[in-house]
Order: structure tokens, then sequence, then C-alpha cells
């Protein structure tokens, strides 16, 4: 099973990274960009576990160790399986 | 088969080829011409330049290892050793800055440590295009980034080096690592596959099939469609390198190795190859065993790839089981993967059949050397002439430009993002005339420098490649130092082209007389040559690391004014140069002349005088003279102290005022002292036939100088500090919108 | 007093903090290898600086699952002296030992240079030997130093005088130019609820020798050896004292296997 986790700051934590990204992309002329959020993907992939299992699992191993949830917040989603 | 396509693709001539056929008695396969190669390209092989390197003087007083190892060392006394060497990563800099800088890094590391030294201290030397194009930010941006995100995390303290921007990097940019270790003397290992049946363990990453034939590419000119080669880039883990350091250390100190070396350029096949060649054995392997990353990969593949934090250990059998543990106590694979025969040839099997059968020595020892044809440029007497444009009215304001240089300018934006206190030694920061590192326990420490100015090789290619040791020597002594041992790094255009040639060969035969002139061996070092881009050469930029010992590190003096009232002396000389000098260049647009006259014996006596004087334990300052002469110099030692102080000098010299001012003549130092102190300077300076004079004295807020009475420049320190400060980061502030 | 320092595979001040307390300070003082169980009955643990395991995911982020800092965590929560520096700061937070996180650098670059910190509170093991208000010069190596911590716990933070250091100018003066990584109230270090575990981005070690430029470092090393040997009473101190060890300009063998 296939699983794509997306790691990113929390809005209330300042995200220099992604305004230097958006600050970036206006001097290149992309006046569209609003605003740039950066953040991290993790793709893991799963053995032996059914879907229940894996739904439970995910967000304990996002929130125990990929994301470190005083500045993070996380989404994940099943790609296949 | 192979056809010319495919010789043309591994940057192989059909006489080479030939030869490689006469050599194995047979036509190779894919792989074996593979192996050849990468082994005979110019990065490996120096057939280019062999003849030449000859020249170096490499016998030395304090000399363990010259060239041909890893590394070169020198005996520092006292059981310990220094190793150190200098290596470029210029191609894949330019094509992935960031990883390009940082597997750079990377790789002299692991030159160092092989040799069984820890590494103690990194200084590289960095040549960019201009900073306002946006380009050459990105590039510069990342190799400092990648050298820092290396460095810092594997735990080496980046203590100095240079930069240097000019046109002619733009398209080429330079990226030249020099790594220096310390070692017990008598734990000292080299590449060398000894004992027939011993194990020969590969350790550390595993092989993927990133970097394959970098060798050959970093030895090939580029063109357009280099842009796209980023494939080949390697990636490096620091982490990965730190504990493969601690690992190594650790078996060569419970004597478990027999021999190593690490899987730099051209991977499994330099080091198996290399290894037996020296040794007069041979070795067999087995493809199989080799562990990998990616699935399907064929034996080319395995052995030309290139992927970094690897190792290769030849072991005696009943040493592997705890040589295993050690690694597995530092998470590290280490796998068996041949041993050691008497054949003298490299065998490998791959799903059991024989894939690989040649012998060691012809791959190693038998790359052909050539004597290329050299040529004066064309261009050469016309550079060369000089007519010197009048004077500029305002020289305070060409102070300020001069200060303003990103040549000559402050580099904190660079250093600051190297960790460069690591490991508790680095007495002297980043930015001073050499890094001095303490060694614990001990009253002696160790001094080191780069320096290379390829504006005076480009004008005299044999001149720029003596003042290049003799300012490195100067730097040195500039902090009580006594020079010992040279590596360089010879980064050239294509050397096919005569007139590179030319420029290499000269070069070289004034870094070789210059070495001689101040009795101090080359250990080794590295060639880059096709640094050129669709035709265009870089200027011949020869890069000297020269390494010191400083007999007493309590007498290292600051590199700034300590404070106020201090008399301010010159050894040396001022003499009328302006050819090849930073102000010519920044204010007139001119890369013309002759660079400045070296008098051997007169800066050999400067430098041991500037020595004496430190260790009479009379100097407060010391700082050489170099791009901008003598008033960016005053300028410097105002900036670097502990706290910013002015100063004012009167000169009488006979010259014209920019000159005097601005001016690079070589074999000059400022030296700062107590004013009761001065003359006890000035009578050493006597004694030892050198000419000095106080100039001046510290203090104030404003810099003054005065020629033949009249005030000539005039700034507030401040001022000049703002200028000589933010000029760098300026061109990297980011845009708020 | 015994003192031991943690070795995590990618820690690189680990040596410097070695030399500092047992050459500088005069102190016993161990290496704790991380997948070791046992704390060998030191008196206070260090966490040096470094890269842990890499520091790829977050700085400090696996660290907090080995085996020693499991130990440590026991030890500090039954009153054991702990000190993180730099990455070891990170460490704690993560392990939770300390509230709040690290955000990268606000100039978004590696930094490491001289910083000034000012002593806000030393009335703690870790400062007791400065005053308030002090301006030390110790330097500062790392990437992720912001500091971070939502306003609630950051207004608590003030309130129970956890923080101990501020980055200032060289005058102890607070400004946005001198907080050089962007941290919240500038912090520059911390200490727990309870005042047995501090972390600090700042290197004391960098800064315990004046032949690096300053000696300032030691204030800290200071407060903490004149706490413990007040703390085991000052009659044991003197009979415990070793033969001073050699100093070798190159680090030993650490860790077993």
């Amino acid at each position: 099973m296939k699983v794509r986790i997306l790691v990113s700051l929390k809005e209330s934590v300042l995200d220099p990274q992604g305004q230097t990204v958006r600050n970036a992309l206006h001097t290149l002329g992309y006046n569209q960009v609003k605003d740039v959020r950066q953040g991290k993907v993790f793709e893991i992939e799963l053995e032996g576990l059914g879907r229940a299992e894996a739904e439970k699992l995910i967000p304990e191993i996002a929130d125990r160790v990929l994301a470190n949830p005083i500045i993070e917040k996380f989404s994940w989603e099943i790609m296949e399986t | 088969m192979i056809d010319e396509k495919i010789l043309a693709d591994h940057n192989l001539t059909r006489e080479e080829y030939d030869l490689i056929v006469n050599l194995i008695g047979r036509e190779p396969n894919l792989t074996e011409l593979g192996i050849f190669s990468v082994m005979w390209s110019e990065h490996c092989g120096y057939k280019s330049s062999r003849v030449y390197l000859k020249r170096f003087p490499t016998r030395g007083k304090y000399l363990i290892q010259g060239p041909g190892e890893n590394a070169g060392v020198m005996d520092i006394g006292g059981g310990l050793a220094v190793v150190f060497k200098i290596e470029s990563h210029n191609h894949p800099s330019y094509i992935e800055p960031y990883q390009g800088a940082a597997t750079g890094v990377g790789g002299i590391l692991r030159d160092i440590f092989t040799m069984g030294a820890r590494p103690v201290a990194v200084l590289d030397s960095l040549r960019f295009g201009p900073l306002d194009e946006p380009k050459n930010r990105a590039i510069m941006d990342g190799v400092v980034s990648g050298i820092s995100g290396y460095g810092n995390s594997f735990g080496v303290p980046t203590v100095g080096g240079e930069v240097y921007f000019h046109d002619c990097y733009a398209q080429n940019p330079l990226v030249n690592v020099c790594c220096v270790g310390l070692a017990q003397k008598d734990k000292l290992f080299l590449a060398r596959a000894r004992g027939v049946g011993n194990a020969v363990i590969y350790v550390g990453a595993r092989t993927g099939r990133d970097g394959i034939h970098g060798a050959t590419m970093a030895s090939a000119e580029f063109g357009e469609e280099t842009e796209h080669k980023r494939p080949n880039v390697q990636v490096g883990d620091p982490f990965k390198e730190k504990l493969l350091l601690e690992a190594c250390l650790e078996a060569m100190a419970r004597d478990l190795i027999v021999g190593i070396q690490d899987m730099g350029a051209a991977g499994l096949t330099c080091s198996t190859t290399e290894m037996a060649a020296k040794a007069g054995t041979g070795m067999e392997i087995n493809l199989d065993l080799v562990p990998q990353r990616e699935a399907g990969m064929n034996p080319y593949e395995i052995m030309l790839s290139e992927s970094q934090e690897r190792m290769l250990i030849v072991a005696e059998p009943d040493k592997v089981d705890e040589l295993k543990r050690i690694f597995s106590k530092w998470d590290l694979e280490a796998v068996v993967i041949g041993q050691v025969t008497d054949d003298e040839r490299l065998k490998a099997y791959f799903h059991g059949q024989l894939v690989i059968d040649i012998p060691v020595k012809a791959v190693v020892d038998l790359c052909p050397a050539y004597r290329r044809p050299a040529r004066t440029p064309a261009f050469q007497r016309k550079i060369t002439r000089l007519r010197l444009p009048e004077m500029p009215s305002d020289l305070n304001q060409v102070f300020l430009q001069l200060l303003a240089s990103p040549n000559i300018s402050d580099k904190e934006w660079v250093f600051r993002q190297y960790d460069h206190m690591v490991q508790v030694n680095t007495m002297v920061l980043p930015g001073a005339d050499a890094a001095v590192l303490r060694l614990k326990g001990l009253k002696k420490g160790l001094a080191m420098t780069l320096d290379g100015n390829s504006l005076y090789t480009f004008l005299n290619p044999r001149r720029g490649g003596q003042i290049a040791v003799a300012e490195a020597c100067r730097n040195l002594s500039c902090a009580g130092a006594t020079p010992i041992g040279v590596t360089n790094c010879l980064n050239f255009g294509n050397p096919e082209k005569p007139e590179i040639m030319w420029q290499f060969k000269q070069a070289v035969e004034g870094i070789a007389e210059a070495c001689r002139r101040f009795e101090i061996p080359v250990t080794g070092g590295n060639v880059s040559f096709y640094n050129e881009t669709e035709g265009k050469a870089i200027y011949p930029t020869p890069v000297l690391g020269i390494i010191g010992l400083v007999p007493d590190t309590s007498q290292v003096p600051a590199a700034g004014f300590r404070g106020a009232g201090d008399a301010i002396i010159l050894l040396g000389e001022n003499k009328e140069e302006l050819g090849g000098s930073e102000y010519l260049r920044l204010v007139f647009s001119e890369e013309k002349g002759q660079p400045p006259v070296l008098n051997f014996d007169l800066e050999k006596r400067v430098q041991e005088c500037c020595r004496q004087a430190i260790r009479s334990g009379l100097v407060r300052t010391a700082h050489d003279l170099s791009e901008g002469g003598l008033a960016v110099a005053l300028a410097e030692c105002s900036f670097k102290g502990p706290r910013r102080i002015g100063f004012e000098v009167k000169l009488n010299d006979q010259l014209r005022t920019d000159a005097l001012l601005f001016g690079e003549s070589q074999s000059r130092i400022i030296l700062a002292t107590r004013k009761e102190n001065a003359r006890k300077i000035l009578a050493l300076a006597r004694k030892m036939k050198v000419k000095a004079r106080i100039i001046g004295r510290t203090g104030g807020r404003n810099m003054v100088i005065w020629h033949r009475k009249k005030k000539v420049i005039d700034q507030p320190v401040d001022l000049g500090y703002r200028a000589w400060k933010n000029s760098i980061p300026d061109y990297f502030k980011i845009k708020k919108t | 007093m015994k003192f031991g320092v943690v070795v995590f595979p990618g820690s690189n001040c680990d040596y410097d903090t070695f030399h500092v307390l047992q050459n500088v300070m005069g102190q016993e003082t161990v290496f704790l290898w991380h997948k070791e169980h046992d704390l060998q009955r030191v008196d206070c643990v260090v966490l040096p600086g470094g890269f842990s395991y890499g520091d790829y995911l977050r700085s400090g982020a696996i660290a907090r699952f080995s085996p020693i800092m499991r130990e440590v965590k026991k030890f500090a929560e039954s009153g054991g002296l702990v000190l993180g520096i730099c990455n070891g700061f990170q460490i704690l937070l993560e392990a939770g030992l300390l509230p709040g996180a690290m955000l990268r650098n606000k100039n978004l670059k590696f930094l490491c240079q001289h910083v000034h910190i000012r002593i806000e509170n030393n009335r703690t093991a870790f400062s007791q030997a400065g005053y308030k208000g002090q301006v030390l010069k110790i330097p500062i190596a790392h990437f992720d130093g912001n500091y971070y911590a939502p306003p609630d716990l950051l207004s608590e933070l003030e309130k129970n005088k956890q923080i101990i250091f501020r980055y200032c100018d060289e005058k102890g003066k607070l400004s946005e130019e001198a907080n050089v990584n962007g941290s919240a109230h500038s912090i520059a270090g911390l200490i727990n609820r309870d005042g047995n575990v501090l972390g600090m981005m700042p290197h004391p070690e960098r800064a315990s020798e004046k032949i690096l430029g300053s000696e300032d470092g030691q204030v800290i090393f200071r407060s903490m050896i004149n706490y413990l040997e007040k703390k085991m009473g000052s009659g044991k101190k003197k009979a415990v004292r070793l033969v001073k060890p050699p100093v070798s300009p190159l680090p030993p063998l650490i860790g077993t296997f």
C-alpha cells in the first residue's frame, strides 16, 4: 500500500521559506501568486495491513515522528492499495 | 563492437584504444573499456600534466609522504603528522552547485581519513562570475550552502580560503576544496592491497547509478548540452560520511586494516586497480556481492558508479569479523566482495561469469603521458604592454570603491554559513591572512592558507605561479608560522590547445621554482583541465595550499589593529607597480601590464623578519599586502580588530600616489606594535637587511594617509567599513514585495 | 563531579564538550554511547551539539527515540541536571523535556558567529555564577535555532522566569538585529519548570578558553559545578579530584560494541 503524507507548518507559524519562494515568483512576474507555504512530502510503502489498520497507523506515525505537532500539521492520502 | 562513437563517448582516441588492445592482448569488452576510459582520463591519469608535474620539488625536512597517495603527509613532531590535500570539483558545481560542492567536500574528507587522519580543517578557494548576474549569485549561493551543508554536519570546521569574482568564471566557476587532517605518525595507512588471500571488503553507502562517468565528464569541455547532464552529479550524505570516518578510524586504531582506499572518482574501478597495482598484487571480486541501491545494475554501472561515502578495505581474513562488528556499531555495512590474488590482474565475476579480466598495471601505470605542444598566445605581448592611465582626481572615492569591490570586501556572508569553530581549535577565524589552529595540550599550532591570483597568472603565468607560492607563505608568516608543505590545485583550460599548455607549463615552472626557493616540498594536489565553455577558457588559476607550523600559539598576532597609539611599521619597499592590480581592473577596466616583480631573496628575508618579530613577542598586528595594496591593507587592519580604529600614515616615497596607495608590489607586510617596542623591530629588520620604517600610528576615527605632505586619503573608518562590509550581502538582500 | 557527555552517531561537539569539562574545568567526564542504557552514575548529563542522527527529518527528531534518551528522561524526571547545547537543545525540545520547537533561522542560512547573550535569571543551577543582566560573548552555529512557542506558552515562560538567556547586543540591549536567528522573545536559553533541565543554542564549550577568544562560557559550567558541589555537600569534593589526565589533540575511541 502506498501512502503519501504531507507535512507543513501550521498557518500560525511564520514560513520564511514559503515567503522567499513567493517573493522570487513575484520577481519573475508571477504576480498572481498570492501565497506559498512550503512543506515536506513522505511517500511510504506499507505492508501486511488492511485499510482500517493503515488508517489508524498513518496518523500515529505522522503525529509521533514525521511532524512536530507544535509547529507542523499533516494530511495524508492512500495512493494505491 | 567498439566503434568510433563509443570511443568518442569515452573520450578515448583511436591510438589510445589500440594501446589498450595491445596491453590486454585482445579487444576489451564495454566494461573494460569503461575502466580504461576513466583511469586514463585526464582527471585520474594526468596524461597532459604528468611530464610537467615532475618538476615540483618533492623532498623536504618534514616530509613523510609525497605525491602519489591519497594525500601528502608532513611530520610535525611529537608523534603527530599532518595530512592534507586540495581537490577541484569545478564541473559538478556548475551543473548542480549544492551537490557539486557538497560532494567535493565529501571527496576530499575521504582522501584525508583514508590515510588514518581525522580531518581538522577545510579551506576552499571559490571563483564565480560577477555578482550582478543572478545566475552567478545562484551558483555562489548553492556552492556555499553545499560546502556548509556537508562540512557542518560532518563536523569539520571550514576555517578559511578565498572568494574571487571575474567574468572568466561565469560559465566555469571554480570550487577547490582543501582538507587538513591530523594523525598519529605511527598510524598512517596507505592504499595497498597487500597479502595474497586477504579479504577485500566494501564498506559504506550502497552503490547506485549516480555519477557514472563523472571522471570523464570532468575531463571534457562544456558545450551547450552539458546543462542537461544533471544525472551525472552525485548526491552526498554527510551523516553517512561521519559514520564512515568514525568506523574507519576505529578499525585503524584497532589494527584491523592492511590497506584502504576511498571510492571517489571512478569508484570501485579506481580503488580495486590502484590498490592492487601499488602492492604488486591482483584482485578478484564478485560484483553480485557489491551492496546495491538500485535493481538491475550491470557490471559497467557497478564498476563506474561514483556513489559517495564508500571505501574499499583490505584486511586479513581473521580480522573480518571484528571489522564487521565495528562497522555495525556505526550502523554501516561491511561486505567481503573478494580477495587479494597474486596474478596482478583484476578479475570480476557477475552472475557467475568472468566479466573483467585485465592487468592492473596496464590500467594504473601505463596511461599514456603526452608532451602536448605549447605556444605563447598571440595576445600575450599585447596584454603585458601597459600605458598607465592618468591618475583620478578623487583618490578617496577610489579607496571606497576598492573596499567595496567583492574581491576585496568582507566575506563574512560566506564564512558565517560555515561552522568554522567546531572541534574548538580555531584560534584565528576566517578572514585573516591564514587560519590558525591550536593543538589541544600542545604549545605549537598549525597555520594554513590558500592563495592564487589568476589575473597575475594570465598576464605572466610563470610569475603568477611564483607569487601564489610567495604570497601563501607570506600569509603564514603573518601568523608567525614557518611554511612546511604545499598542495596545489591547477585549474586551466583545454590542454589540447597549445596556448593553454604554455600557460600551464609556465605556471608549473614558476610554482616549482618558488617551492625550491622556499624549501617546501609539493606533496600532491590536483590538475583540473578543460575549464572552458564554448571555447572560452578561464584565466589560468593555480591555487596554492600551504601548511605552516606555529611554534608558540600564544604569540599569534591579530589581523586587525588592537588599540590606539600603536606604531605602524611597513616591512619591505613600495614600488611603482600597477600592472595586474585590482585598482586598474576596477577603476579603468584594464587587465594589463606585468604583475609585480618578485625577488625571492628579499621576499624570504621579509618573511623571516616578520616571523622573528612575532616570535620575539613584540607584534600585536600583522597583515600582508596584496590586492588593493597599502591603503586597502591598512583599512583591513582598521576593520578587523576587536574595535574599529583609525590610523594616520605619512609617506614620502617618490612614486605616483595611486601606485603608492593601491599598487601591489610584493614582499611587504604591515606590523603594528606598542610604540615603545617599535625600535626593537626596526633594529631586528636592520640586522636582517630588510627595509623597515614606522609609517604612522593607530588611533582616531578616520583613516588618514599623507603623501609628501599632502593629505591624499581621509575617510571615516565607519564609512569605509560599511562599504567593505555590505558589498556582498547587498547583492543577496531578499527583495520584499 | 562526574559529567556524562552523550554521544549520538552524528554528534560532533562531543569531544569539544568533553575536553572543556575534563581539561579546562577539571571534572571527571565520561562519554555516554547512544545505544547504551547505563548513565554510569553521572551527576550531570550534557547533550552536545552536532547532527545526532543526520537530522534530515528535523533537528533532534530521531535522537529522542534512542536507548540513552530513555535513561536521560528518567534522570531528568528524578531531578538530575541536564544541559542541552545546540543540537542538544533541539533534542530536549523534541523529547518534550523542554517546551516549544525550533524553526529555520530567519535568514534561512546556517549561522556561525559570536553573539552576545544576557543572563535573564541567575537563580538557577546553570547561571548562578553569573549576575542578572550580565552579557556573555558565546558563539552560535546552527541552522534551526529560531525558537518558536505559541503566545500563551511564551507568556508562561516569561512569568515563570524560565527564559535564562536572551540574544542581545554588546551592551546588553535587545534588538531585532541582535536576535540573529529570529527567536521568539530573543530566547537563546530556556529552563524547565523544575529548574534542572536547560537548553541553549549558543555553545559555551566554544567560549571557555582564552586562546579561542572568550571564556564567558565557563559561567555556565562553573554554575553547574557549584550547584552540584553544594548539593552533594562540599566535604566530599576534594577527595574525589582525579589526577589530571593528559590532554590529547585527537579524541579517543568512543562507544562500545
